[in-house]
């Protein structure tokens, strides 16, 4: 018989487990009250730092959303109007983040393939290209556009420029991701046959990961519009630019607001809901 | 096998070629086609006309660049030499850079030849291979001697004012001011201004210095002296940069936890297997769905109306509308928990609070983990954003910086900081996943720790990232 198994050791296991368990508890309770202390000392310095408190607005977070409710209610007649004569700004909106992730869509695909071990065309430049890939994900949307709208002036193209070039460095990794997993077997069949390695690419590796492709690219899409509404607001056009100017205008305008508002929100609902519907669609016939 | 079959099978497998061929070419046809709209939608050909080709160049040029002003009062005779000609980059008077000469005539060298020099009335501009320019202003106008020959197009002259352009810097004089630009390389003054014992000396100095004793400041250390020059920085204001960067962190990291609080208990109230009751489900989805279609733009221009500018505004805007995405994403994992092991603890006799805590909790903290720092890191990118909107942290420096459209390195600067930044944050979260999910090993996300396959393959299908 082994020592551990006397009954002396397992009295000993079972001192030993339930030391290890109060240890643990304890590190969990200060771990916990680190995050406690972290997040409320947080809170209160940003509310120093804020231009109003929080416990002083806190009271008045609806009046905004009731003042610009009242005088949507009051000039009803006006919102069909309003809607209508929105909708152009909106289809520029959606426009931009569609044109965005489409063109950044088709970038990420080939930076993802460069970029995947096995499949890059220079395998030694893979690190280059990942690099390449992290600096335009970290670059937040607003810094290119505000730079663009000073060079190229105010419109849908700087937007443009910037969306896709966040969104190309988004997807090339999780692209590059979906890369990893596909099958090498097409590819070296058509390397067999003297394929060059865009047909290889072509013709091997994207009707393997396309569905993925369109998944993750869905996704980018409902991110998009919500960039691109916030970009027209920077100056970028679109219906970002027209609720900046309802809201300059203050009262009076809020009608008007109201309009743009239930407009963007109606939007993006829809994409959301018909992106999730299609990307289920996608992943469940891949399951199959 | 019947030849009947064979033939349905061959016009079964020819009709897939014929639809698979369609679609290959149909769909990049149709993203063509839907550029080709854009481009004519867009008006980029406009676009050309009205691009400034000026302004990108005064971006570039100033982003790597600086100049220095030295200028004349005609009137009263003071010379003053000042770092991007602003009242914080001015050398104290009677100092000046080693190419300035000052005294009873003021000789600047712009280097290769180039020699301008403020005599008593007159001033003289030296150029090699052209020859000497003699300018004497007055209250009639700006009189001046050029060489012999027709006038070069980088000399402008009219009665009342002069402008000479070389590449080694530009001579402006008009009646009341005489005005040298000379430019240079780099980034002006970052670490030290001119007031500062420590500007001008080499890194060897300033590393000999910070060791050395023997104090520049009388009483404080050389190091926390040098520290307090370069956060105190009049041109560069180091230490407002950081606090915003830091404001914005904050947003992010507020806003995201704080999320994460909110929506936890919610999204057990939105599950299937948690929530017997269908209109409570039906409830809470419905105010996921609004908190996430208001969008982050919304809830800034309504918060910013009750809180006023600032972080706490752009955190509780991050907050309001990643509860709604957690709230969704929590409540589909907890859909995909594996049961067995509620029905585990259960059998030992728990109560249903212990059930949720040993039996659901474990098995979805890794994918929430992992879902809080995928959005953290992404939230640090949307708080420079909101910031700029609502008017704080490095999104509110940024966008200040850009409006006044001349302090271009300060842009430049914020940027690089900007993505370093999100690296950075990027990358501590990237490596906080790999902890908390594999426990430590450096293996692809979730293997060992996940026994519900469901929930693995919820992992593997779903993909969270922004």
């Amino acid at each position: 018989m082994s020592e551990s198994a006397s009954p002396n050791g397992i009295s000993q296991i079972r001192v030993d487990y339930l030391a290890q368990t109060r240890r643990k508890r304890m590190y969990g309770g200060i771990l916990l009250l680190l995050f406690v202390a972290l997040m409320v000392g947080g809170f209160d310095l940003a509310d120093q730092r804020n231009a109003g408190g929080f416990w002083d607005g806190l009271h008045r977070v609806f009046d905004f959303p009731a003042e610009v409710l009242s005088e949507a209610a009051e000039k009803l007649a006006l919102l069909p109007g309003h809607l209508i004569h929105f909708a152009p700004a909106l289809l520029e909106t959606v426009n931009i983040a569609g044109a965005a992730t489409l063109a950044g869509a088709l970038i990420a695909i080939v930076l993802s393939l460069l970029s995947t071990r096995g499949l890059a065309r220079w395998p030694r430049l893979i690190p280059v290209f990942r690099r390449v890939m992290d600096i335009m994900r970290a670059v937040p949307e607003i810094v290119i556009a505000l730079v663009l709208i000073f060079v190229l002036g105010g419109g849908p193209v700087p937007a443009m420029i910037a969306i896709a070039f966040h969104t190309a460095g988004a997807l090339g990794k999780l692209f590059s991701e979906v890369n990893e997993n596909a099958d090498l077997k097409p590819v070296e069949g058509l390397a067999s046959v003297g394929a060059s390695w865009s047909q290889r690419m072509v013709l091997g590796v994207i009707p393997q990961v396309s569905p993925n492709y369109l998944s993750y690219a869905l996704l980018r899409f409902e991110i998009n519009i919500r960039a691109s509404a916030i970009l027209g607001f920077v100056g970028a056009g679109g219906i970002g630019y027209e609720l900046k100017n309802a809201m300059s205008w203050g009262q009076g305008k809020y009608d008007e607001a109201a309009a743009i508002f239930t407009l963007l929100f109606l939007t993006i609902v829809a994409v959301d809901q018909a992106s999730s519907a299609l990307r289920h669609k996608l992943t469940e016939g891949r399951a199959q | 096998m019947t030849t009947a079959t064979v033939q349905a099978q061959k016009l079964a497998a020819e009709q897939l070629f014929s639809r698979k061929r369609l679609f290959a070419f149909g769909l990049p046809t149709l993203a063509l086609a839907y550029l080709l709209y854009i481009f004519f939608a867009f008006d980029v050909l406009g676009l050309t006309s009205r691009a400034s080709l000026d302004n990108a160049r005064t971006l570039v040029a100033d982003s790597y660049s600086y100049k220095t002003h030295v200028s004349r009062d005609n009137r009263s005779g003071t010379v003053t030499v000042a770092i991007e000609g602003e009242r914080k980059g001015t050398y104290p008077e009677g100092t000046a850079p080693d190419w300035v000469s000052l005294g009873e005539d003021t000789v600047i060298d712009l280097g290769n030849g180039h020699v301008v020099k403020y005599a008593d009335e007159e001033i003289h501009y030296d150029i090699p291979g052209y020859g000497l320019i003699t300018a004497n202003p007055g209250r009639s106008g700006v009189a001046t001697t050029f060489p012999d020959g027709p006038l070069p197009d980088w000399i402008n002259a009219s009665k009342n004012r002069v402008t000479i352009t070389t590449d080694e810097g530009r001579l402006t004089i008009t009646r009341n001011r005489t005005e040298v630009l000379r430019y240079f390389a780099g980034w002006e003054l970052f670490f030290f201004t001119l007031d500062s014992p420590f500007h001008g000396r080499s890194f060897t100095d300033i590393v000999g210095l910070a060791v050395s004793s023997d104090q520049l400041e009388p009483g404080q250390s050389n190091l926390s002296a040098m520290w307090e020059d370069f956060i105190n920085n009049a041109m560069w204001r180091h230490g407002e940069v950081f606090w915003a960067i830091f404001e914005t962190i904050l947003m992010a990291f507020l806003g995201t936890l704080g999320a994460a609080i909110v929506a936890l208990p919610m999204g057990f109230l939105a599950a299937r297997n948690f929530t017997p009751l269908r209109s409570v489900r039906f409830a809470f989805r419905r105010v996921f769905d609004f908190l996430r279609g208001v969008d982050a733009l919304i809830w800034t221009i309504v918060l910013a109306r009750a809180f006023g500018p600032g972080p706490l505004t752009g955190a509780l805007a991050i907050l309001l509308t990643d509860s709604g995405t957690f709230g969704k994403m929590f409540s589909e994992a907890l859909e995909n928990v594996d049961k067995k092991q509620i029905e585990g603890v259960q059998s030992t006799g728990a109560k249903p609070v212990q059930r949720y805590r040993f039996g659901v909790i474990p098995q979805i903290t890794p994918v929430l983990l992992s879902q809080i720092l995928y959005y953290l890191e992404s939230n640090t990118r949307s708080a420079t954003i909101i910031g700029a909107i609502t008017g704080g942290g490095i999104g509110l420096l940024l966008t200040q910086a850009m409006i006044t459209q001349k302090d271009w390195e300060e842009v430049t600067y914020y940027i690089i900081l900007v993505i370093l930044m999100v690296m950075i944050m990027d990358w501590l979260s990237g490596i906080l996943r790999r902890r908390l999910i594999a426990g430590g090993e450096p293996t692809k996300r979730g293997k060992s720790r996940f026994a519900g396959a469901g929930l693995k393959r919820y992992l593997e299908n779903a993909p969270w990232a922004r």
